[in-house]
């Protein structure tokens, strides 16, 4: 046991793999928040005049609404004038080749592991790379234009496609929805934008990978879905971050809309710098994240492999309100050190026949608190809606903690609403017999935390599921005990 | 192969294994037999690198080399391996994907290349067929919802994929049916060469139909009380172990 724990320790507090800072020369504004300062946010985007409104509005709000408090996380105050709410890469410019790109980006992406280069993208996979905040990269975006597909970064679509951002901005998630999110709508500087057309079937995986560099930088990333009817769409989400001393914001927010029998996939493998062992650094994850099941029989996934930050706060969440729409919610959170983690999911029942299923498994090692909260909630209309939710904790060694908080309301009597939890400890007798065989205790804690997470990991895109095992496997080898 | 001097040990501060010594040469099958709690999971356990138990005194060399001064997945490589009374689940993950990173450990400890998807799987088929093993068994997660039986062979199963040095089967023929028992006897059996030892760790005479050991052992309170051959199993089947500690005049 002492050994275990003594190992544990080594190979918990291996150091960030990508923790550097990238010195490409940004475009800031200066810290703190106003309404001036929104102005200018606006006007560099050359925004049309609803857009700043719209920021405005939000912003108007925010000042009237306090921080929530009620998730269980300590979280230090925060001094929103200490904060620059923009920054970009001077290079703005799109670029016809990877020639022309800032060779030290690239290196960037390149330790990364992102596979930016086109020929590399055999794969099907299109990336539109957003590093603070400018989308600087997007390929295949031809291949898929052609099928009326759009996916571009949020500031072209605001240019582009002003109608459909002004009927689907904040239907999912309105500016006043809470604090982060007002926060968000207010100073948000880009993110992605997806249109998938009427019977369009995606033919590739959209992704983006959000990567938070310049210093004391907040992200506020803005990201819209819709799924036109009859439509299908998988987008991947994967964030890193370089190493930092300073806590730094990141409140974003993401919209999905799925009219009549559209299907939304959305995966996130979100790796962003966790704080150091000692607990200093790391990433604040404030993100708001709500999908509507607006048409018949729409659906709508949410997948999602967690093993970053230093504060995490966010329930990716669905509104089924078209009759016998569906929604998932798969996801893994992995807690080490000194992180904290309060994620979950709410699932809203409106339409009737409408379908939700829960998938949560915290794993929690170090000093780390992983809690789940969802909320499952029925409306008295919703006839014959169905729940499933299993919640599950894996604990390493005994000085970590989780929690679960469910919520459950139920407004009539035809609906049926399942809820399971377990809480686990990696068994020593698990680890013994994976070493009799062989097996060394860090590989073998990394292939029993997989299975655990199995279920979920098996939802995501082949590319991810292996990307979000390494993570396990790097993020973690816990504790037995 | 396995050579134990005097070897004490204890479990939860309790000292359960009291001077212990034997001798295991290549190409023997040793059987250990004894009464509850006599100590013989625990020697097994032991020999293993199992943590919960704390060596106090003696020595153990395998192979030459000083036992003790290897982790437990050391001396799985060097060839040591154990069949358990009671294999653990671990849900999720695949045996395929347990046994393929199994064989390429002991791959890359022996600076052998590791193996290919193909070659893997073809080596999977071949074991499968000589220890009878049920195909179906290998698609599932280790040892998840597998009967007793099932288990067992499984043990061998892997037993067979790793081809070690020294087996210890401990308790293997417990809860097994006739018919397991004989194809579980039937693999060891298969898989004994003469460069390679068995210790039998098993309350009764009955797998000692199966497999016949050359040389028989009793344990009793810690320690080694009588050894001879297999007739010691059918004396001991016959007298009860009763018969040992009035010997041994208690």
């Amino acid at each position: 046991m002492e050994d275990q724990n003594k190992l544990i320790n080594e190979v918990t507090q291996r150091d960030y793999r990508f923790g550097f800072v990238t010195d490409i020369e940004t475009d800031t504004i200066v810290k703190g928040l106003n309404e001036e300062v929104i102005r200018i946010i606006s006007a560099k985007k050359d925004e049309p005049e609803f857009m700043l409104e719209f920021r405005l509005k939000a912003y108007r709000r925010w000042l009237t609404m306090k921080m929530p408090e009620w998730a269980h996380l300590k979280i230090p105050v925060i001094d929103y004038q200490e904060i620059i709410f923009y920054a970009a890469p001077t290079q703005q410019a799109k670029y016809e080749s990877l020639n022309e790109v800032d060779p030290e980006l690239l290196r960037t992406f390149e330790k990364l592991g992102i596979p930016l280069e086109e020929q590399k993208m055999l794969s099907g996979v299109a990336v539109d790379a957003v590093i603070d905040s400018v989308s600087v990269k997007t390929t295949f975006k031809e291949t898929l234009a052609e099928r009326g597909i759009i996916f571009c970064s949020f500031s072209e679509a605001v240019k582009h496609h002003p109608d459909l951002i002004q009927k689907y901005l904040g239907m999912s998630v309105p500016y006043n929805d809470n604090y982060f999110a007002a926060l968000n709508s207010a100073v948000f500087s880009d993110g992605s934008f997806v249109y998938i057309p009427k019977g369009t079937r995606c033919p590739m995986e959209l992704s983006t990978y959000f990567r938070i560099n310049a210093q004391n930088t907040g992200q506020f990333e803005r990201t819209l879905i819709i799924a036109d009817d009859d439509s299908y769409v998988s987008y991947l989400e994967g964030c890193t971050a370089p190493m930092r001393d300073e806590n730094q914001l990141h409140a974003a927010v993401v919209e999905i809309i799925a009219l009549d029998r559209a299907e939304v996939k959305y995966s996130t493998v979100q790796n962003w710098y966790p704080g150091d062992k000692n607990g200093k650094g790391g990433i604040f994850n404030f993100v708001t994240k709500r999908g509507v099941c607006k048409g018949v029989s729409s659906k709508i996934l949410w997948n999602q492999v967690e093993t970053g930050s230093a504060i995490t706060w966010k329930y990716p969440s669905c509104i089924l309100a078209g009759d016998n729409s569906v929604a998932e919610f798969n996801s893994v959170a992995l807690t080490n050190n000194f992180q904290q983690a309060d994620t979950g999911t709410k699932m809203i029942h409106i339409g009737k026949n409408t379908k939700s299923t829960i998938v949560s498994k915290g794993i929690s090692a170090g000093r780390s608190s992983n809690s789940y909260r969802g909320l499952v909630r029925v409306a008295p209309k919703a006839e014959n809606a169905r729940n499933f939710s299993q919640c599950d904790s894996l604990l390493l060694g005994d000085t970590c903690g989780a929690h679960t908080f469910p919520y459950i309301e139920v407004g009539n009597s035809s609906s049926v609403v399942e809820h399971e939890a377990t809480t686990s400890k990696i068994g020593e007798d698990q680890i013994f017999y994976c070493n009799q065989r062989g097996i060394s205790t860090e590989d073998a804690i990394g292939m029993i935390v997989n299975g655990y997470a199995r279920e979920v990991i098996n939802k995501l895109p082949m590319e991810f599921a292996v990307e979000a095992q390494k993570l396990l496997q790097i993020s973690l080898e816990g504790s037995v005990g | 192969m396995l050579v134990i001097k005097d070897l004490y040990a204890k479990v939860e501060g309790k000292d359960i294994l009291k001077g212990i010594n034997l001798t295991v040469n290549a190409g023997e099958v040793h059987a250990i037999m004894g009464p509850n709690g006599s100590g013989k999971s625990t020697l097994a356990n032991v020999l293993a690198g199992h943590t919960n138990f704390e060596v106090t005194h003696g020595t153990v060399t395998f192979n030459g080399k000083d036992l003790f001064e290897m982790s437990a997945d050391v001396r799985a490589k060097e060839g040591l391996f154990l069949s358990f009374q009671y294999p653990v689940e671990i849900p999720g993950v695949s045996m395929v994907n347990f046994l393929k990173t199994a064989v390429n450990e002991h791959r890359k400890y022996h600076n052998q290349k590791e193996l290919s998807a193909g070659d893997f799987l073809k080596l999977m088929r071949e074991k499968k067929a000589m220890v009878q093993i049920d195909s179906q068994l290998t698609n599932r997660s280790v040892n998840e919802g597998f009967s007793g039986g099932e288990k067992k062979k499984n043990e061998i199963f892997q037993m067979a994929m790793l081809e070690p040095k020294l087996a210890i089967l401990d308790e293997t023929d417990s809860g097994l049916d006739i018919d397991a028992l004989r194809i579980v006897s039937n693999g060891v059996n298969m898989l004994k060469n003469k460069d390679n030892a068995t210790i039998l760790v098993t309350h009764y005479q009955r797998l000692l139909d199966y497999i016949v050991p050359d040389f028989v052992h009793v344990l009793y309170e810690g320690r080694i009380v009588k050894s001879a051959g297999k007739e010691l199993a059918f004396e001991l089947e016959e007298k009860g172990y009763d018969w040992i500690k009035k010997e041994l005049g208690e």
